[in-house]
């Protein structure tokens, strides 16, 4: 009988499954190795890749039987865990061929991670891969579908927007402030408190070039302490209100019950810097800035609320780009699925072609039996005059068949085929 | 010949400025480069035409309004070129090349006649007034599409919301600065060329005082408005949304002075 192409994949994620269950389920490297064999034992599993992050673990597989390789997986992972099927029945999903394929294509485009389009889980699904491959549990099927997911995940990030926006609160602020400044590397940013999330804003925006970080705070000792981390240098509370026209870049969280900067101060600030233009970032509950303060002229001021609506915009934003990578990756899918079609056609035409070339030596043979008389060059001519027809016979037959395999009825062609050739008699 | 080179530079103009608004929307790579290329190849043919009606009159184009239209746009090609070489503002070319396209497309209707000034030292004059002049106007030009392009940053940065054209354009320092250096450059070369133009006028009138009031005013506007936002900036730090609205408000005057002053 011929062989079919079958692809399966069984896992759980962070939708299906909570961490408890996850973090028991985890395969890590040496974990990894030692199921390698034990996987490839299954009679019904011929290649296969284990995925393990904290979000998710799956298996990919190229397997004879689906279904009892898809039984046969999750049995495996129950006793490598030492866990009950019953207990993880619930978490499992599994996938065959196109769903299995569309699943990893949209996995390692970021379109199933928690946090949509993050850029991890790319080098994730490599690791695992490479992993896979170098311990020679992987073959031709899988090692073509990895190599696809990878470059479509490259062709999403490059042809939709899914990773364009930001979506953390201080990633946002760096990008507001990217937007405001050509360039970050001569700006200074002044820290008003040492609240974390200022500390974390700031970091980020030194990651991005900034040099010069001042940081005061109503307790000195604390000021000091975050500009050393920062490689900065500490200001006085009291006199910082005559030090904000040196700043570009002003992120404050302390937790004074009223403005601490207002319209005021500002505007002598920005006098004193001939207009040049300030970012205010309040990440402060309550507020540490007078909300009036955005009115004055190349004055811009961010609160909290305002970087929650960026990041959430933005998310909406990512949203909408993964419905763009979906439709990208719905083309990738049935282009693949032809791929793994054309495959199922292979043996079939190597049956014929041999079938075809049984019959022709048999019949060459026992003619030049009954002409004995000619030479030894005329037999070879008559040899290669025969497979010269076979080939020219079934070159035509041979193309259509490998195009048609690749359609929705390519099933029908091979089966009608191989019954008109009497191949499984 | 000459005008088989016009009607290509006016479709080719048309189809850059088309491919620049279609890529500020869309985004696709490709868009933006043939944009580009056919810009390319637009003042190449441009300059063609130009040389060719010069060959035809015997002078540059500087003295009957198609001429100068004509110019005008070219100019601002090549400024819109070194501006991209240097900046690289992606979505500068959709604020400026439709400009470009409309200006020339003017061009098209006007009179092809040729002028009758042929005395050597009023000649003389006006080429030097007139191409001063046009390379300032080109400069106030290109600085009207980054103005442009700052008032749109600004107003999303401003309130909060970040639309598409958020994550298109530039920072506002580049487009502020962008507005400060065609401005350093545009409005001394005005200047001049607004003296030199006296100048040529005496030549030709001998009287410095019969200028045509509805010509002249609006000119003495337009050096005003670009007088204020130069030292503006230099004295009193007159940056950002203010500079660019003067910018355009500059840009719009011209606009309206050259129909007034050339026609």
């Amino acid at each position: 009988m011929m062989s079919e192409i079958n692809l399966i994949l069984v896992g759980v994620n962070h939708k299906t499954t909570p961490v408890e269950i996850r973090e028991k389920l985890a395969f890590t490297k040496g974990k990894i190795e030692e199921s390698i064999d034990r996987l490839l034992n299954y009679p019904d599993i011929i290649e296969h890749t284990i995925l393990s992050t904290c979000n998710r673990v799956e298996i990919y597989a190229r397997a004879n039987c689906q279904d009892s390789a898809i039984k046969s997986i999750k049995q495996f992972i129950c006793d490598f865990h030492e866990l009950s099927p019953v207990e993880l029945e619930d978490h499992f999903y599994s996938y065959k061929n196109k769903e299995a394929v569309e699943h990893l294509f949209r996995v390692s485009s970021s379109l199933d991670s928690m946090i949509l389009g993050e850029a991890q889980i790319l080098g994730q699904v490599k690791d695992a891969y490479s992993l896979a491959r170098d311990l020679r549990s992987t073959g031709l099927v899988l090692n073509q579908l990895f190599e696809k997911a990878f470059s479509i995940a490259k062709k999403v990030r490059e042809e939709t927007g899914i990773a364009e926006r930001c979506v953390s609160i201080s990633s946002a602020a760096v990008e507001l402030a990217q937007k405001i400044f050509d360039g970050l590397e001569n700006h200074t940013v002044m820290l008003v408190g040492t609240g974390e999330m200022a500390e974390l804003a700031a970091k980020h925006l030194i990651s991005y070039g900034v040099k010069t970080v001042y940081v005061t705070s109503r307790k000195y000792e604390r000021a000091a302490n975050l500009a050393r981390t920062l490689n900065g240098s500490a200001l006085d509370f009291e006199g910082f209100k005559s030090e904000l026209h040196r700043a570009d870049i002003v992120i404050t969280s302390t937790s004074a019950s009223s403005f601490i900067i207002k319209k005021e101060m500002v505007e002598k600030a920005i006098y004193e810097r001939k207009n040049k233009p300030i970012f205010f970032i309040d990440i402060a509950v309550p507020r540490d800035i007078e909300p009036d303060v955005n009115d004055l002229e190349n004055v811009y001021l961010y609160d909290i609320d305002d970087l929650h609506v960026v990041v959430s915009a933005n998310m909406k934003e990512r949203e909408k780009e993964a419905e763009n990578a979906m439709n990208l990756i719905s083309h990738e899918v049935t282009k693949f699925n032809n791929w793994i079609g054309s495959l199922d056609a292979v043996p079939t035409i190597i049956e014929i072609r041999k079938k075809a070339e049984n019959i022709c030596k048999l019949e060459m043979e026992r003619t030049l039996k009954k002409i004995p008389h000619i030479s030894k060059d005329d037999k070879e001519l008559l040899r290669q005059m025969s497979t010269s027809m076979i080939n020219k016979i079934l070159h035509k037959p041979t193309i259509k068949l490998k195009q048609k395999t690749q359609s929705e009825d390519g099933h029908i062609y091979l089966k009608a085929i191989r019954h008109l050739f009497h191949l499984d008699d | 010949m000459a005008n088989i080179t016009f009607n290509t530079t006016l479709l080719i103009y048309l189809i850059s400025a088309l491919g620049y608004s279609l890529y500020l929307v869309y985004r696709m790579p490709l868009v933006k480069s043939i944009s580009l290329v056919s810009l390319g190849i637009g003042l190449f043919s441009h300059t063609i035409t130009i040389c060719l009606r010069s060959i035809e009159t015997g002078h540059g184009p500087y003295t009957t309004g198609f001429e100068i239209t004509s110019f005008f746009s070219w100019v601002i090609v090549i400024i819109f070129f070194i501006t991209e070489w240097k900046y690289k503002i992606k979505d500068l070319g959709a604020f400026i090349i439709p400009v470009v396209f409309l200006i020339f497309l003017y061009s098209a209707f006007q009179s092809r006649d040729h002028s009758l000034i042929d005395e050597s030292t009023t000649m003389f004059w006006l080429t030097i007034h007139r191409t001063l002049s046009i390379i300032g106007y080109a400069a106030f030009a290109i600085g009207f599409g980054g103005a442009l392009m700052y008032l749109i940053q600004e107003n999303q940065v401003k309130n909060k919301k970040l639309g598409v054209m958020y994550f298109r354009m530039p920072s506002l320092e580049v487009l502020d600065n962008l507005n400060h250096k065609v401005i350093a450059i545009g409005f001394p070369l005005f200047t001049l060329g607004f003296m030199t133009g006296s100048i040529w006028n005496i030549k030709t009138d001998e009287s410095l005082f019969s200028w045509d009031a509805l010509r002249t005013w609006p000119l003495i506007v337009v050096w005003l408005i670009y007088c204020g936002i130069f030292f503006g900036r230099l004295l009193v730090g007159w940056r950002g949304k203010k500079a660019a609205q003067g910018a355009i408000l500059g840009f719009v005057t011209i606009i309206v002075s050259y129909f007034l002053h050339v026609v």
